[in-house]
C-alpha cells in the first residue's frame, strides 16, 4: 500500500492534530476466507473539530472507531498495517491493554444502541459514577455527587431522583444523554460517536446532535461522528471523510464535498437522498449493490457502479488526490474526479 | 378519484391493548395505542401514516391487515366490515392486502429458497396460480422487481439487504393484491438501495394499479413517495393533508416541530 503523494496542505497549519491516522489496514479472518476491512484508511481530527466519518453498512466507518478504540473483535480482526497517531505515540503498534487505558480517559466512545450499552442491573447513577471512583479514585458520595452533576448537564430531568432509576426506566433519547454522560465524564480530549442518533426518533436525534455539539463547544474536544446519514451531520461537522468498501473515497471540509462531490460514490449518494426540491421527481439510485468485501472488485472497488468508470479504472487502485484547481484539503480517490465535478 | 369509492375506508378506528392485573389476570383498564382515527385510501394512491415511536402507526397497518383486533370503528376494505368478517371471508379479503416488513433479514424464513418463499403465498390460497406454474410465475415475479430469475434456488442469506427487501416485495406481489401496506419498508435500507427500492415501488404502483399505504419515520421519504399523509401523535391525527398542504404549510404545532427537526442535506443553502 503506497500513501498518497499529495501533502496534507490544510494540516500544516495551527496544532498538531490530536489523532492521525495513516493508511490504516485492518483485517478479518472468516470461515470464508480473509477479509481486508480497511485498506489505507487515513484521516486526522484536531482539538475542537468535528469530522464525520460516512458510509454505508459494509463501508468500514464502525471497524474504523474499533481500531482507534482497541476493540476489534478478538481474535478475528487485527489491524495489519498504518499507523494510529495519538499524543505522539502510534497506538496502533501498543498493546491492547495499554490503549484500552488510554482510551478509559482521553478517548471516549457512545454507540447506536444505548439500551444494551447500559448494564440493565445497576442504577445508571452508579454506572455514571462508575468512572469517577475507578479512575479518579473517589468514594461513593463524591463520585454521585459528580454523577448528578453530569446527568443534568446532559439534561435528565430530575436528576436528583432519577439517579437512582435503572436504564429501563428511561426512554431511548435519555438512556443516550446517559451514555454521552458517561462518556465526558473523565473529560477526553477525543469523542467518537458512532450512530449516536440511527435509533432515535427525529425530533430527539436533533436535540442530541446539539447536546454534542454544546459540549464540545464547552470542552474544545475533538469529535469524531461516524453515520450513514449525510443529513444528520450536515450541520455540526466541518469536515467528512466519505469510506466506500474499506477505504476513504473522499475527503474535505463538509460543504465542499456535498456541493461539489469530485467522487461519483458521494455525488450519488447525494443524488439518492429524497430532497424537498424534488417532490414527486424520480430518484436517480447508485445501481448495484456494494461489494462483497471477499470479493472485491479490481482497481476501483467503485468502477462496477460507476457511470464514469473507463479501462484504468478497472485496472488501477485510485489513490486520494486534489482535483485540479479545487480548494485545499479537498480530495478524491477517483481517476476521474475532473469530469465528475 | 375523489367520488369513487375508497379501496380502504378507516372510521373512528380505536386499538387499545389490555392491561391486567399480575395475579389474577384480570382486566383493570386499557392502553389506547390508537384512538379516533379516519382517513380513506382510493386505488392508485399512496397514503402516508409518519409519526414517531409510540404514535400509533404501525397499530393502525396491523389493524387493517388484520394481525391486532380493533376495539372500536369501523375498517371497510371494497365496502367489506374486516372487523366483523367471518374467518372465511377475512381469508378472501386478506388476498387482497399484503404487507412488506421492515427488517428483509427478520422477515424471510431462512429454510426456504426464494421460489419456495414466493410460492408459499400459493400454497395458503390455491387458484391463484395453478401449482405446475409456480417455479415460473416465481422467476416472473423475481424478474419484475429486479432479482436475477437464476437465483431462485437460493436462500435468503445469499443476499443483500436490499435484494432481500425485494425478495419481500415479490412475495407481496404473489397474490396480486390490490393494496400493500409498507411498514418501513425501506428504513433498514442504505441510501443508495433505498432509492432503488423506492422507484422499484413506484414503477409497480404504475403499473399493477396498486394502492400503498406507507407507514415511515422518515418525512423525506413520506415526502418523496406518498399523495397524502396522516401525522400521528401519541394515537391521534394531528393533522392530514396533501403532501403539498402538509409540507409547505403545515398547521399543527407537533407537524411544525416534526418538519423543523428533518435534518438537512445543505443547511448552509437554508434561508435563515
Amino acid at each position: 500500500m503506497t500513501e498518497p503523494a499529495t501533502a496534507r496542505v490544510d494540516s500544516l497549519e495551527g496544532d498538531p492534530p490530536l489523532l492521525r491516522v495513516e493508511g490504516l489496514e485492518v483485517e478479518f479472518s472468516t470461515s470464508a476466507g480473509v477479509l481486508r476491512a480497511l485498506d489505507g484508511v487515513s484521516f486526522e481530527v484536531r482539538a475542537g473539530e468535528t469530522l464525520a466519518i460516512l458510509g454505508e453498512s459494509g463501508s468500514g466507518k464502525s471497524v474504523t472507531a474499533q481500531a482507534v478504540m482497541a476493540l476489534l473483535p478478538q481474535p478475528a480482526g487485527s489491524i495489519v498495517g498504518g499507523r494510529i497517531w495519538y499524543g505522539g505515540r502510534d497506538i496502533a503498534a501498543e498493546p491492547v491493554k495499554q490503549v484500552r487505558k488510554l482510551c478509559a480517559t482521553e478517548i471516549a466512545m457512545i454507540f447506536q444502541d444505548p439500551l444494551s450499552s447500559l448494564n440493565p442491573v445497576f442504577r445508571v447513577g452508579d454506572q455514571v459514577a462508575e468512572p469517577f471512583r475507578r479512575r479518579r479514585g473517589m468514594d461513593k458520595r463524591q463520585a454521585l455527587g459528580k454523577a448528578l452533576e453530569l446527568l443534568k448537564r446532559v439534561g435528565i430531568p430530575n436528576a436528583e431522583t432519577r439517579i437512582r432509576d435503572y436504564p429501563h426506566q428511561f426512554s431511548g433519547g435519555q438512556r443516550q444523554r446517559i451514555m454521552i454522560a458517561m462518556a465526558i465524564a473523565l473529560k477526553p480530549r477525543l469523542l467518537i460517536a458512532d450512530e449516536p442518533t440511527t435509533a432515535l426518533d427525529v425530533t430527539v436525534q436533533a436535540q442530541i446532535m446539539d447536546l454534542l455539539a454544546d459540549l464540545q463547544a464547552e470542552t474544545g474536544m475533538g469529535l469524531i461522528l461516524i453515520s450513514h446519514d449525510l443529513g444528520v451531520v450536515a450541520d455540526v461537522a466541518q469536515r467528512a471523510a466519505i469510506m466506500y468498501a474499506g477505504r476513504v473515497v473522499e475527503t474535505g471540509s463538509i460543504r465542499e464535498i456535498y456541493d461539489h462531490p469530485a467522487h461519483p460514490y458521494p455525488k450519488g449518494l447525494l443524488e439518492s437522498i429524497p430532497s424537498e426540491g424534488a417532490r414527486g421527481q424520480r430518484l436517480t439510485p447508485i445501481s448495484g449493490s456494494p461489494p462483497n468485501l471477499l470479493a472485491v472488485p479490481s482497481g476501483c472497488p467503485f468502477h462496477p457502479r460507476c457511470e464514469f468508470a473507463i479501462d484504468v479504472c478497472r485496472t488501477d487502485v485510485p489513490m486520494l488526490r486534489r482535483p485540479e484547481g479545487w480548494e485545499a484539503g479537498h480530495e478524491a480517490a477517483c481517476h476521474r474526479s475532473e469530469e465528475v465535478l | 378519484m375523489a367520488d369513487s369509492t375508497p379501496l380502504l375506508k378507516v372510521r373512528n378506528l380505536r386499538v387499545a391493548y389490555p392491561i391486567r392485573s399480575s395475579v389474577l389476570m384480570r382486566h383493570i383498564g386499557d392502553n389506547v395505542a390508537v384512538s379516533d382515527v379516519s382517513f380513506d385510501l382510493h386505488q392508485g394512491e399512496t397514503v402516508g401514516l409518519v409519526g414517531e415511536s409510540g404514535s400509533g402507526k404501525s397499530t393502525i397497518a396491523r389493524t387493517i391487515i388484520g394481525l391486532v383486533k380493533a376495539s372500536d370503528g369501523s375498517i371497510e376494505f371494497e365496502g367489506k366490515d374486516i372487523a366483523r368478517a367471518s374467518w372465511r371471508q377475512l381469508k378472501s379479503i386478506r388476498r387482497e392486502m399484503q404487507m412488506v416488513f421492515q427488517d428483509p433479514y427478520a422477515s424471510l424464513n431462512p429454510r426456504l429458497t426464494v421460489r419456495d418463499i414466493i410460492a408459499e403465498a400459493w400454497r395458503v390460497h390455491p387458484g391463484v396460480v395453478p401449482r405446475g406454474a409456480w417455479t415460473s410465475e416465481a422467476k416472473a415475479l423475481m424478474d419484475r422487481v429486479g432479482l436475477n430469475p437464476d437465483y431462485s434456488d437460493r436462500y435468503p442469506h445469499q443476499f443483500s439487504g436490499g435484494q432481500r427487501q425485494r425478495i419481500g416485495i415479490a412475495r407481496a406481489l404473489a397474490l396480486r393484491p390490490k393494496l400493500i401496506v409498507c411498514d418501513e419498508a425501506v428504513s433498514a435500507l442504505d441510501v443508495s438501495v433505498q432509492a432503488q427500492v423506492l422507484n422499484l415501488l413506484e414503477d409497480l404502483q404504475a403499473d399493477l394499479d396498486l394502492s400503498y399505504l406507507f407507514i415511515s419515520h422518515d418525512l423525506s421519504v413520506i415526502e418523496h413517495l406518498c399523495d397524502r399523509v396522516l401525522v400521528l401523535n401519541r394515537g391521534v391525527v394531528v393533522e392530514q393533508g396533501t403532501v403539498d398542504q402538509l409540507f409547505d404549510n403545515p398547521q399543527d404545532d407537533y407537524t411544525k416541530r416534526l418538519l423543523a427537526a428533518v435534518p438537512v442535506v445543505r443547511p448552509w443553502l437554508e434561508p435563515t
